[in-house]
């Protein structure tokens, strides 16, 4: 009797629970026509420039297929959380934009589709994409479960009228960028000479990585294992945070910057003469008012005798989420947002360059600007580590890096040892 | 509805035991009997079902977990996932290693949170409480407004002190700094040690008001007679306070004083809209540094593990407290 | 009775301080609310100079408000509902019945009450997941249905306790008189107990509401696009590169004003309510 009064208190609860959902209309599209969901990274100045550039491509796509297209913009700082948990969850997205530093990390929780050689040859073949850019595709050896759409480098934005009013050139070493920075700052007018994106964990990780290769600094060793504590990887955290804490050329409120864009902003009202960011700043800079006219682009700058790495190849790359019902539709999807005309148009939009080899860069005029990203890119960029445990990296080593730049802020020096001790922390942290 | 299911269910199974017209008394007299004795059980089933589904299941689940290695590669694949035995406790209650130290430090700053919090909260709602005794007219309007922070849905009172305690354009600063020219430098509230004053002085504003409804509460049923009685003894108003009123809300300022330390020791809400999800040290609580090391670092084990050793102390807290309120009361 | 004058400038020592820390907050929120973009990025400034609506229209378009209003409302409605249902019958049982497994049930109870919610979270995450697998369906995580769930944690162990207090304190010779009239158990708890505890169930009901509305741990990881509530959504006012507190102040405002009505309306009732189960 017991039993079937539980049986009835649960079967209560399902119809309880079952009117509750119902209630809320979970009904998903009817037959016939497929709709995808599509999780689209934060290219742009803002979520709604995002929709603005992706609605019109999107709708070409469904009059083409037929297939519609649920978009939504994720910012980056909920990007990799999200994915990591629809990856385990197997509830997510049909197709979806990743940050290419996760792409190991994703692969190896295998909620992602595979492009076998079958499926790469449905949307063009290896040979369509830009070599260094499929590099960031997956671990080497295994089926890739990304595939390029944007690639993007580092450099330095100076603002020219500043840099002019003080008679100055732009950097060609870290030394000139620190007595630049110093030149500039002004305190009492509100004049930084940098701004920097201090609590933007995904960026502290990136500048870690940059400016310990400057110093010669490696994050792994050859078999995977994290060495965040050499020497190289000490003093580039170092040269980051003394912007701050030694130099004082950056305004201290910018250790609250959450998000990229906000630095952004600084530069483009002229509060900051200096900015480092990746190719899509030019986009973002000119939805926050500043033309290219305005600013001047040079690698971002090593100490002198270090070594020439301005920046990692960054990047984001497309996926399709194992667990979808509309494989062919996703793929399609894919082929579209990969296909020469639809690179072109985005990349241009988007102030990015081009994963694949039949277009070229275009997104501005200026062909000095483009010569700088293109030679970046080619000479002075190295490919982030291929392991799976980048995830963790840039959570711990960034996380390390936003809580040395707070320490900074709040007007505590940061020593040698502050910084060595907090790399050492984050790769106690790190899964063995 | 769902219990007089049952209830016509096993009606329905006592009658289909034979018809027995040779005795009906007897028979309607058991069925009367089982049906008194087993009420009490009917209605208690929903209740101790969902308990089953949401608590019971979910703490047993959860103490399972924090036994082994479940990582973002294993969530979905629990069989796959190596056993770690005693492993995730080991690294938690490592001190020397980093997640250990860290571990230790959320609880040191857990604890100190929660005595600050806790009793400055009580000392401001019994203050408030024994201001507003016999207080004449305006005392329903002050009582109205003082509750207003705690039936505020937390997030909206936690948001807008967080624009308050923003370095450029929060109104703390601008107090502090442009109006009394109290410090020239602005200081920021929400990194650094700075942070654990914030979430000290924001949890407090949300809590007091619970503090002072129960002290309230406790001062109504004091009877009139027992003040009139002591201030014909020539007792003052403060000899009264002391003696009569403090003195007969014992019972529900150590029942309060539990719940206050309960509650604010798992207290989430404040640090997580603050600060986000990733707190700075100084205000990294314990319940959002557990949530972190599961979500953030994907290592479910070891925040299993930790939400273990979290309730094993609540556990000893609340065991302490009756033991001693047991002796107290023995006493008196 | 005389007052001494310590005592009366200890009262005012007392709420004038406290009115102020209590005011401070919903003054900086009404203000905030009222100004254009730019004044909440400068400096604060203590008036709002420029005067204007907008952004009470603006909070409808920049978020999707509209929808996670809806989340909330249905969600929390039906844990309160669900949750008052179900205590009414379990908290009779425990004040009027002695039985075999009371102890053990009123203990689970109570403790399950002073649980921390992340000791919950990370195993109801990993069943919901694994649960929705095997379904092949999204059936539980970051659905409301889930959320109704998690939000039963909370809201059903403090509505047993409240109100079996509750009940403890209506006399027993009311129903007992009801059963001699030959009224069955539920029938005396229907007509003789559960009117005279309408302000004990309305408190009850009121405080879940309460706590359902301003929740955010469980609704911070279980919910997604289509069912995220009000408290996680109201943090999206601030991921992109501006931070429009303007509209955060006016969102706060608006998601408040329903609870704070509700709560000023019903609070005689809730105080009883409240002070019923701890005062015993």
């Amino acid at each position: 009797m017991k039993f079937r009064g539980l049986a009835a208190g649960v079967s209560a609860l399902l119809v309880v629970a079952g009117l509750a959902a119902c209630g809320g209309g979970d009904d998903s599209g009817s037959e016939g026509d497929v709709t995808l969901t599509y999780w689209a990274s934060n290219q742009g100045a803002s979520l709604d420039n995002d929709k603005e550039i992706l609605t019109p491509e999107l709708e070409k796509f469904t009059q083409q297929t037929g297939i519609k297209i649920n978009l939504e913009v994720v910012p980056w700082s909920d990007l990799t959380n999200r994915t990591l948990s629809a990856a385990v969850s197997g509830q997510g997205p049909d197709v979806l934009n990743i940050g290419n530093t996760n792409a190991v990390t994703f692969q190896a929780t295998g909620g992602f589709y595979p492009f076998d050689d079958a499926a790469l040859a449905k949307i063009g073949g290896k040979d369509h994409f830009v070599d260094s850019a499929f590099a960031t595709a997956g671990a080497p050896g295994k089926p890739p479960t990304s595939i390029p759409i944007y690639s993007q480098v580092y450099a330095l934005y100076y603002n020219k009228k500043m840099f002019s009013d003080a008679g100055l050139q732009p950097p060609q070493t870290w030394e000139d960028l620190v007595s630049d920075a110093q030149k500039l700052t002004d305190p009492a007018k509100k004049k930084w000479g940098v701004v920097i994106p201090g609590a933007t964990v995904n960026a502290s990780m990136h500048f870690s990585f940059i400016f310990g290769q400057q110093n010669g600094g490696d994050a792994f060793d050859a078999s995977g294992k994290p060495t965040f504590t050499t020497p190289g990887m000490v003093a580039g955290v170092k040269q980051y945070v003394d912007l701050m804490s030694r130099y004082h050329v950056v305004n201290p409120s910018a250790a609250q910057y959450s998000d990229s864009a906000q630095a952004a902003g600084d530069f483009a009202r002229g509060d900051a003469a200096m900015y480092f960011a990746q190719t899509s700043g030019i986009n973002v800079l000119k939805q926050n008012g500043m033309d290219p006219e305005q600013y001047g682009i040079v690698p971002i700058p090593a100490p002198s005798g270090g070594n020439d790495i301005g920046s990692f190849v960054a990047g984001t790359n497309i996926s399709i989420f194992k667990n979808t019902k509309h494989l062919d539709a996703a793929l399609q999807f894919v082929k579209f947002m990969t296909s020469d005309a639809e690179q072109a148009t985005l990349n241009k939009a988007y102030t990015s360059l081009p994963a694949v080899k039949g277009v070229s860069a275009s997104f501005t005029d200026d062909q000095q600007k483009l010569d700088t990203f293109t030679d970046i890119l080619a000479n002075r960029a190295k490919p982030l580590p291929l392991v799976a445990g980048v995830q963790a990296f840039q959570a711990n080593v960034g996380g390390a890096v936003v809580s040395l730049i707070a320490k900074a802020a709040t007007g505590a020096q940061v020593s040698e040892a502050d910084v060595r001790n907090a790399l050492d922390q984050a790769q106690q942290k790190m899964p063995a | 509805m769902a219990t007089t299911l049952p209830g016509r269910a096993a009606a329905g199974k006592t009658s289909r035991g034979g018809p027995d017209p040779a005795t009906p008394p007897t028979k309607a007299r058991r069925k009367w009997l089982s049906w008194k004795r087993s009420t009490p059980y009917l209605l208690l089933v929903p209740a101790a079902v969902l308990e089953l589904l949401i608590h019971v299941i979910p703490m047993v689940v959860g103490l399972w977990m924090s036994f082994i290695e479940l990582t973002q590669y294993y969530i979905t694949n629990w069989s796959e996932a190596p056993w770690k035995g005693l492993g995730n406790f080991t690294v938690a209650l490592d001190f020397s290693g980093p997640l250990g130290r860290q571990l230790l430090r959320s609880f040191g700053v857990t604890l100190g949170f929660t005595v600050l919090t806790v009793g400055i909260s009580f000392g401001l709602g019994l203050c408030a409480a024994l201001a507003l005794q016999r207080f004449g007219r305006g005392r329903g309007f002050i009582r109205t407004l003082f509750l207003t922070p705690y039936a505020l849905p937390a997030y909206a009172g936690i948001i807008t002190w967080k624009f308050m305690l923003q370095r450029d354009n929060g109104l703390v600063n601008q107090l502090i700094t442009n109006d009394l020219h109290l410090t020239g430098n602005r200081p920021f509230w929400l990194i650094g040690s700075n942070a654990f004053v914030s979430v000290v002085v924001v949890a407090i504003w949300q809590q007091w008001p619970f503090a002072f409804l129960m002290t309230m509460a406790g001062m109504q049923v004091i009877p009139d007679e027992v003040y009139q009685a002591s201030s014909i003894d020539g007792a003052s108003t403060w000899q009264q306070i002391r003696h009569v009123t403090l003195g007969m809300m014992k019972p529900i300022n150590s029942v309060l004083l539990l719940l206050l330390f309960l509650w604010t020791f798992r207290e989430f809400n404040t640090p997580f809209v603050l600060f986000g999800p990733t707190p700075p040290a100084s205000a990294d609580l314990l319940t959002i540094h557990i949530y972190s090391s599961s979500f953030i670092n994907w290592n479910f084990g070891l925040g299993s593990a930790m939400s273990a050793l979290l309730m094993l102390f609540l556990i000893l807290v609340a065991g302490g407290w009756a033991l001693w309120n047991r002796r107290i009361s023995r006493d008196a | 009775m005389r007052e001494q004058l310590s005592f009366r400038i200890f009262r005012w020592v007392v709420l004038v301080p406290l009115g102020l820390f209590v005011v401070v907050p919903l003054y900086t929120m009404i203000m905030s609310a009222l100004k254009p973009l730019r004044d909440v990025q400068g400096a604060f400034s203590w008036w709002p100079t420029r005067p204007t609506l907008r952004p009470f229209v603006d909070i409808w378009s920049t978020v999707p408000l509209a929808k996670y209003f809806v989340n909330s409302l249905i969600v929390t409605s039906v844990a309160t509902v669900f949750s008052a249902l179900i205590a009414v019958f379990a908290s009779y049982a425990i004040s009027r019945y002695r039985f075999r497994g009371r102890g053990t049930f009123s203990g689970v109870v109570l403790s399950t009450q002073m649980f921390p919610g992340v000791l919950f979270l990370l195993p109801l995450f990993v069943v919901f997941v694994n649960i929705d697998r095997t379904l092949g369906f999204t059936f539980l995580y970051q659905t409301r249905v889930g959320l109704i769930l998690t939000y039963l944690t909370f809201t059903l162990p403090f509505s047993i306790w409240m109100l079996a207090s509750y009940f403890d304190g209506i006399p027993k010779e009311l129903d007992e008189c009801a059963r001699v009239d030959g009224a069955s158990a539920l029938g005396a708890l229907f007509r003789i107990v559960l009117p005279t505890a309408r302000p004990g169930i309305i408190a009850v009901a009121v405080y879940s509401f309460m706590t359902g509305w301003g929740e955010i741990l469980f609704a911070s990881q279980l919910t997604n696009a289509d069912s995220r509530t009000l408290s996680v959504g109201l943090q999206a006012y601030a991921t992109e590169a501006n931070v429009y507190w303007n509209q955060v102040m006016a969102a706060a405002l608006v998601v408040s004003i329903p609870i704070v009505a509700g709560f000023l309306l019903l609070q005689r009732y809730l105080v009883a309510g409240l002070t019923a189960g701890a005062v015993k």
